[in-house]
């Protein structure tokens, strides 16, 4: 059936841009399907099995994410504080005016904004750094990629707290260093802080997206740019760039949809104090801290909605085939 | 000749340590603190003066700590064991058979992949409570599977992408069906490929705090992440950050021994599968 033997996510946008696939995340039916002899009976086998290995998984995710993200626009549209149950009443998109009339969350908007450009930017940087230097070191390659795979797997909350005690007066070796105030009670600093945090803990994830990219450029291909007399950058701007394109989007949409979730670092560095709140963050304790369920939900359709406009900005302008979204085209 | 190389490997060289120092510095910090008696805590050195392991004794000796350890361990393992398995079949059928549906399936893990849980936090809540699961195992294990799922799809498509299929084929041909083929001779070709998933999704669910602080509000389910933030300490006047460093560099060993174990297989597992997931 299948002839290939490995699948690499470059390759596999490729192909999906040939083939002109500019739908990227919901595959449609093609209209290959239409004229079909009828099935035989090991087909009618092998789709029946299929279907049965797959259910499992398709109903625990749909049951958990499908179910609960329309329930919340149920809920968005109903005045639903748990404090006050017998105040329950629907009343239409009210909360969605509340919401967005509501300067802490435009503020915690912008700060989830500036906190997911500016780490993904800094983070694209220094994982293509991290990619060579762990695709290419001519001494050590293991004990790189190992130390590099520690913050990647390092609890958040852990490294999240490791910070904070560098920066607390007295206690950190860094607060002692660079400051003689408290860092972590003033909004400038805080925010770098926390974008210090984020880089650390996921640039290993990105420089290991962009080294699977990397490692699809040909040794050949450099060869012959350095005999024909390329620089290292030519070389790197010409001839690496290229070829890795598929892979730094994939990695560029991956990690911007998880720098926009960011709630961990925030929550234990500052806890939203002096205005550094995430959405997650607000949305967060909107529920839990203010039992409200309606205006807690309605931040959940915002933040959903805001996603899906980055993934489907992401995918129309840069063409970003989602990975594996022609897995069933290929065969 | 002999004189370039040298001069390269010790540029090579001193790039990896510049990347191992940033990598290992937030951890051997807290490490450091960790082991600092109460007086010279707060002495802001990085290397302590008086080693102590009081901290370590302190968090085993508080049921709050060991009973978050036991949720932790408990919940991440079980909910690896059911997201390796229902994606070991789903990735079985995407990388070999032909049914309608299959893009439909790819689609929907990639869209969960990139879902804001935080969108979740707030009908989970509610649903949770209706159904009896809030603050209990179950209410954690089912949103940790779902979203280990896509992972666990993409990186298992990949490493069944490698396998020698003729072997089945040859089962097959013995006269053993498609479901025998399955256990018999791919699974124990899949295992490597299982076990790396299996570590994978064990790290994402080990490490999940937004589910855990929100669908939890007692030591009955509450993970290590979660027990961390609410450290206090014996009293209001002990500082608790003695023992929230001993309990960070515990919850964080596991992690250490697999990534040193297991370096290559995580590599291989995340650039191959994980791209997509």
């Amino acid at each position: 059936m299948s002839e290939r033997t490995h699948a690499t996510p470059a390759g596999a946008d490729r192909t999906d841009t040939q083939t002109g696939g500019r739908h990227v995340a919901v595959p449609r039916q093609r209209a290959g399907r239409r004229a079909k002899p009828p099935l035989s009976e090991n087909k009618r086998a092998e789709r029946k099995l299929g279907w049965l290995l797959c259910a499992p998984a398709a109903l625990v995710m749909l049951a958990v994410t499908a179910y609960p993200i329309l329930y919340s626009v149920w809920l968005s549209l109903q005045r639903f504080d748990l404090r006050f149950p017998a105040e329950r009443e629907f009343i239409g998109l009210q909360n969605y005016v509340t919401v967005l009339t509501n300067e802490f969350w435009w503020t915690a908007f912008g700060v989830t904004m500036l906190i997911t450009v500016v780490t993904v930017a800094v983070e694209l940087v220094l994982g293509m750094g991290l990619a060579l230097v762990m695709h290419r070191t001519l001494v050590g390659r293991g004990i790189v990629r190992t130390a590099a795979l520690i913050p990647y797997g390092i609890v958040t909350v852990v490294a999240a707290f490791s910070w904070r005690y560098a920066w607390t007066p007295g206690t950190g070796y860094l607060a002692n260093v660079f400051s003689d105030g408290a860092p972590l009670t003033e909004r400038a600093s805080s925010l770098a802080i926390i974008m210090l945090a984020e880089i650390w803990k996921t640039t290993p994830f990105m420089a290991l997206l962009l080294m699977a990219g990397l490692a699809l450029v040909p040794e050949d291909l450099l060869k012959a740019a350095s005999t024909d007399g390329a620089t290292a950058w030519q070389r790197f701007t010409k001839v690496m760039l290229p070829v890795m394109k598929p892979a730094i989007l994939v990695a560029l949409l991956f990690r911007t949809l998880d720098a926009f979730r960011v709630f961990d670092n925030i929550y234990v560095l500052t806890a939203g104090a002096n205005e550094t709140s995430s959405v997650s963050m607000i949305a967060y304790n909107n529920l839990i801290r203010g039992l409200n369920l309606g205006i807690g939900s309605t931040m959940s359709v915002l933040i959903f909605i805001t996603v899906a406009i980055i993934a489907f900005v992401f995918v129309k302008l840069f063409g970003t085939a989602a990975p594996g979204s022609d897995d069933g085209e290929r065969r | 000749m002999a004189d370039t190389t040298t001069r390269a490997k010790l540029r090579w060289g001193l790039l990896d340590v510049v990347v191992v120092v940033f990598a290992l510095i937030p951890v051997l910090w807290i490490m450091s603190l960790s082991f600092k008696t109460p007086a010279t805590l707060t002495d802001g050195k990085f290397i302590p003066q008086e080693w102590t392991l009081d901290n370590y004794r302190t968090i085993f000796a508080t049921d709050q700590f060991v009973r978050a350890l036991v949720n932790s361990i408990g919940i991440a393992l079980i909910a690896t064991v059911i997201a390796v398995v229902l994606g070991a079949m789903a990735a079985y059928a995407i990388s070999r058979l032909d049914f309608p549906g299959k893009r439909l399936l790819v689609g929907v893990s990639l869209l969960i992949a990139m879902f804001p849980q935080v969108s979740l936090v707030s009908p989970l809540f509610e649903i949770e409570r209706q159904l009896g699961l809030f603050d209990t195992w179950p209410g954690l294990i089912l949103p940790y599977i779902t979203f280990a799922l896509p992972l666990a799809i993409y990186t298992l498509s990949a490493f069944f992408k490698q396998i020698p299929w003729d072997l089945e084929k040859a089962a097959k041909m013995d006269g053993a069906t498609q479901g025998q083929a399955f256990r018999r001779v791919i699974a124990p070709l899949a295992a490597p490929g299982l076990f790396t998933t299996a570590i994978l999704v064990f790290i994402f669910c080990w490490n999940d705090f937004l589910f855990a602080i929100s669908l939890t509000s007692t030591e009955r389910s509450r993970t290590v992440p979660v027990a961390l933030s609410f450290f206090t300490g014996e009293s209001q006047f002990e500082d608790p950050t003695g023992a929230i460093c001993a309990a960070a560099v515990v919850i964080t060993i596991p992690i250490i021994l697999f990534v040193l174990f297991f370096q290559r297989r995580i590599v291989s597992g995340l650039t191959s599968g994980a791209v997509k997931g």
